[in-house]
């Protein structure tokens, strides 16, 4: 790029992500100067079974922030700050005298630890700690990945009471190298991945020692919780030597942050294979009754942290690659959009794709994935627009069970991912939330959240209205349903969902 | 009528030969099956290789049908396609231009609008996708009807409506004007189709450098000129914006 805006100084923002880690530069006006990508290797060992060679994501990382930084043709005097946003969750255990990882990275989707979890659960249940960290009791989260390890890898639970090995999650592992690793690296997290661990006190911002006893981690090995945006140390050696690290955030949490959800009300959702929705819900934690997340939304230095939040949606952008992949009924994805466009309606089709169960808020495993209300008049281009409903229904159960919490209506929803680029979807979206879709004009939420939070540390924006300042509305859908049909439309959807509740029973087994 | 051409015949019967049956053959094996010489063979090969619609097995030296061939049944690039590509690069040309950025493509007589970025202050704005414009008088029409034959014709033919004293309507300066944007590369519309309004559009190319849409940047001429000329700054990050897409989608350097 040739304009102006090449003219420093920038913030590098780090997304050490799922399938790769990314660098990105930014300018004051939060516009991207440059970009470097590489993709680490998924490793499945076994069915269910999900790893990363940390070892490997640390190479790249250091290898795009120095492709990020000579692609935007600057030096680390140009750098005011380094942000760090990161796949929540995955989970690694290293030797500090060494810097070695003990064992592959356990990564968040990996299902190893589901046994153990019920097992912790003991006569209460999944919701054993949700009181303490607002979370169920489920493989995703940290915690249980950390007795497994400690528990499978031989020798290693001794070697960690001795003080020798380390935790983190990704942003842990990624400071730590950054600032010097063996040589004097800093062991931090942030407040928003600590809340996912189902180790820490939501209330109090500490790890909890009940719950460590609970699971016999010891504490010797479990980082420093910070704040989201602070100074945790510098950068040593490398491109970027010198420059402070100043943000570490969970990817969904950045992406709050990067869509300048500042306000107790304000919600984003981002559409993906699956889709995360989290809404800003200030300076209490609110309990769900409804099936959702209660998490930290981030915590700026000293003042007091924001929570959120969260319900995610399992089947979103999937299922689109499902109809292409499986059904061979589209080439790309965004024919979804002619197939479903070249239709009015629905024709009476809904469907329901509980792939692998129903999550939020109905959290039934027994669920199977549906297509009801099928007539001879159903064409393809039906079953189309029913996939792009699906995704706008579904948003639209998880945004009302965050009004039924929260007590606050959604005024307007922000909007980020691939599947944004999808026009009818996102008309849809509002037709069905009865709400206005935003979408905006950086559609790199999840980096640009971090580089906001590493520069409101060093100074580099002064505040939150500044950020605010730079969000630019790209695009707005406004709804256009009328409420009888949008009534009527739900409560067929609610129908359909019910159809695929039961379907597996004690006779129907697993594959 | 004259006589058919025997090499196309030749070449006709060996990509029919490649459809049917088991589908990777020999050099030897595809010149035998049509009584041909091994180097009257190749040398069609070669050609068919060449275009795409053959390709050779880079281990066992075994031909092919080519992915061509397949394109050639559906060449049609899907616009929703065209804008998850441009995405990223029509909310740039926005935010570096400070004005609103639309997308078209030849639809019937006109061109229809399949994406829009907001110009990038808060102002309420109103999203224009579907909506359709004129082919003769618009930036985006304009580039279209120069690059596009199709959209030339379409232009040509249509009644040319004067919306503004500006508008050009008579054919043969119409067509000059086409000549103009193909020579330069970027067309303008200055308060051509509305009072007050300017736009800067330049073509977007697939991989085979067929024009499949244009990019453009609209705002009021105030703006979009200073001293009565269009600023260069806009009209270079169109272009920028319009290579890239392109890029994306497969073209070449131009």
């Amino acid at each position: 790029m040739t304009d102006a805006h090449t003219t420093g100084p920038f913030i590098a923002a780090i997304d050490q992500g799922t399938t790769s880690s990314r660098c990105i530069v930014f300018d004051k006006d939060g516009r991207i100067v440059s970009v470097d990508q590489k993709e680490h290797e998924q490793i499945f060992p076994k069915p269910g079974w999900v790893e990363h060679n940390a070892s490997e994501i640390w190479e790249n990382v250091q290898e795009v922030v120095a492709g990020a930084i000579v692609k935007a043709g600057i030096t680390a005097a140009d750098v005011k700050a380094i942000g760090i946003t990161n796949q929540r969750e995955t989970t690694l255990l290293w030797d500090k005298n060494t810097g070695e990882p003990v064992h592959n990275a356990l990564v968040w989707q990996d299902t190893r630890t589901d046994g153990l979890c019920k097992e912790l659960g003991r006569n209460v249940g999944q919701d054993r700690f949700r009181r303490e960290t607002g979370l169920p009791l489920a493989s995703y989260f940290a915690g249980p990945k950390v007795r497994w390890l400690l528990d499978n890898v031989e020798g290693l639970r001794e070697r960690a009471e001795r003080g020798d090995i380390l935790f983190g999650t990704m942003d842990s592992w990624v400071i730590w190298n950054l600032t010097g690793g063996t040589d004097g690296g800093v062991h931090v997290t942030d407040v928003t991945n600590a809340s996912r661990t189902l180790l820490m006190n939501l209330h109090e911002m500490r790890w909890d020692e009940r719950i460590l006893q609970s699971m016999e981690i010891p504490a010797a090995v479990l980082p420093e919780i910070r704040s989201s945006a602070e100074v945790y140390g510098s950068a040593k050696g490398g491109v970027l030597d010198g420059v402070p690290v100043a943000s570490a955030l969970g990817d969904q949490q950045a992406a709050l942050f990067g869509q300048t959800c500042f306000s107790k009300g304000e919600a984003k959702s981002t559409y993906g294979t699956g889709t995360f929705m989290l809404m800003n819900t200030g300076e209490t934690p609110v309990n769900s009754y409804n099936g959702l997340l209660t998490t930290v939304g981030y915590r700026i230095g000293d003042q007091k942290p924001v929570y959120a939040l969260e319900g995610s949606i399992a089947v979103t952008g999937s299922l689109v690659q499902w109809m292409r992949d499986q059904m061979g009924l589209i080439k790309s994805a965004a024919e979804i959009e002619t197939l479903a466009l070249s239709v009015e309606d629905n024709g009476g089709a809904y469907f329901v794709p509980a792939f692998s169960g129903l999550f939020a808020p109905y959290w039934r495993s027994d669920a199977r994935g549906v297509i009801a209300g099928l007539t001879r008049y159903v064409t393809k281009a039906h079953i189309a627009r029913a996939v792009l409903e699906a995704t706008a229904w579904q948003t639209r159960e998880i945004t009302d069970a965050m009004t039924k919490d929260s007590g606050v209506e959604l005024t307007a929803l922000k909007v980020d991912g691939g599947m944004t680029s999808n026009n009818l979807l996102m008309q849809t979206l509002a037709d069905f939330l009865d709400a206005p879709v935003v979408r905006p004009m950086v559609a790199e939420t999840t980096c640009l959240g971090a580089a906001y939070a590493a520069g409101l540390a060093v100074g580099f924006w002064p505040d939150t209205d500044a950020l605010r300042a730079n969000w630019r509305r790209a695009a707005e859908w406004t709804p256009r349903m009328d409420a009888d049909t949008r009534d009527r439309e739900y409560k067929s959807w609610l129908k359909a969902v019910e159809r695929s509740m039961g379907w597996l029973d004690d006779n129907t087994a697993e594959e | 009528m004259a006589k058919n051409i025997q090499s196309l015949e030749r070449a006709a019967a060996m990509l029919r030969l490649l459809a049917g049956g088991e589908r990777r053959l020999g050099l030897s094996d595809i010149a035998s099956s049509l009584g041909l010489a091994k180097g009257t063979a190749h040398g069609i090969l070669r050609t068919l290789q060449h275009e795409g619609f053959v390709e050779q097995d880079a281990a066992s030296g075994r031909y092919q049908l080519g992915a061509e061939l397949l394109r050639l049944g559906n060449s049609y690039l899907d616009v929703h396609e065209l804008r998850a590509r441009a995405l990223v690069w029509t909310d740039d040309l926005a935010r570096s231009s400070g004005e609103s950025t639309h997308l078209g493509v030849l639809h019937q007589q006109g061109v229809l609008i399949v994406h829009h970025v907001f110009r990038p202050d808060d102002s309420r704005q109103v999203l224009e996708v579907g909506a359709m414009q004129p082919l003769h008088s618009t930036a985006l029409g304009k580039v279209l009807s120069a690059y596009d034959p199709v959209a030339h014709t379409e232009a040509l033919e249509a009644e040319r409506q004067p919306f503004t004293p500006r508008t050009v309507t008579d054919a043969e300066e119409f067509e000059a004007m086409l000549d103009l944007i193909r020579a330069r590369g970027w067309a303008a519309d200055v308060e051509e189709t509305w009072e007050g309004v300017a736009a800067v559009a330049a073509p977007i190319h697939d991989r085979r450098r067929m024009p499949v849409g244009a990019v453009a940047v609209t705002g009021a001429v105030e703006r979009v000129c200073a001293d009565g000329e269009l600023r260069p700054e806009l009209i270079a990050a169109v272009r920028d914006c319009a290579r890239a897409v392109s890029r994306d989608l497969g073209a070449g350097r131009f």
